[in-house]
């Protein structure tokens, strides 16, 4: 089963893609699992234990189940102050 | 009241809002852009911020505050963009009848702040090698930062 879902990345994720946003299909059921499929994909250095994820605005654990049309953000470690 | 901003941050108008008459502590703490981290000279740091969760992340943390010290008002403004030295990148204002929970909300709304809200720093070095903080690889150089998470702030 594959899942339409729209991405977003931020800071050193975020320069790692090249780009802030993308529509993308997976058929990944997890954020991590994603995260993971992506990280092998684009060469993002972080490790997926140290990516936290949110779905539609609010966070998520790293094994949450996906659905159709979620908007999912990974968080990278973060470091506001 | 939480918010991010975009344009500078103006102290003296922030604690002007927090005026209450049956306050007798104001603590506030303001987070400045320093010029050196890790023993490395900086010369500006660029904040970027999730916007939505960070607004609702930092509102849970100020009605945390609330329901953990006896608060009169509470104020967290963080900036994000690109900001130069001496700038003020947080500030944190809170109100009390007496100066104990003033000080302790006060503390608190800062180290919650760093550790929770999905904000990112940059850190421009002389030389224009640049590091998104925390964020180093385990072995690996990212832009002269060791892999240890710095301490800023």
């Amino acid at each position: 089963m594959t899942r339409a879902l729209h991405v977003q990345y931020f800071a050193i994720l975020r320069e790692q893609r090249g780009l802030s946003e993308e529509k993308l299909t997976t058929g990944a059921a997890t954020p991590l699992a994603l995260y993971e499929e992506l990280r092998a994909r684009h060469g993002f250095t972080l490790p997926g234990d140290r990516i936290r994820a949110a779905v539609n605005d609010e966070f998520v654990a790293a094994d949450a189940l996906l659905r159709e049309g979620d908007r999912l953000v990974f968080i990278p470690p973060v470091a506001g102050g | 009241m939480f918010r991010i901003s975009q344009a500078p941050l103006e102290p003296i108008a922030l604690q002007r809002a927090l005026t209450d008459d049956r306050a007798g502590a104001c603590a506030t703490f303001e987070g400045w852009v320093r010029n050196r981290n890790e023993g490395q000279p900086v010369l500006s740091l660029e904040y970027e911020a999730y916007l939505p969760l960070a607004e609702k992340e930092g509102a849970r943390i100020l009605d945390e505050a609330r329901g953990k010290f006896a608060l009169l008002g509470a104020v967290c403004v963080h900036r994000v963009g690109h900001l130069r030295l001496g700038e003020t990148a947080i500030w944190v204002g809170v109100t009390a009848e007496h100066r104990g929970p003033a000080f302790e909300a006060c503390r608190y709304i800062i180290d919650e702040a760093k550790a929770r809200l999905p904000i990112w720093k940059k850190e421009h070095y002389a030389g224009g090698t640049t590091a998104w903080i925390n964020c180093a690889t385990r072995g690996e150089h990212a832009g002269g930062v060791s892999a240890t998470p710095p301490k800023s702030g």
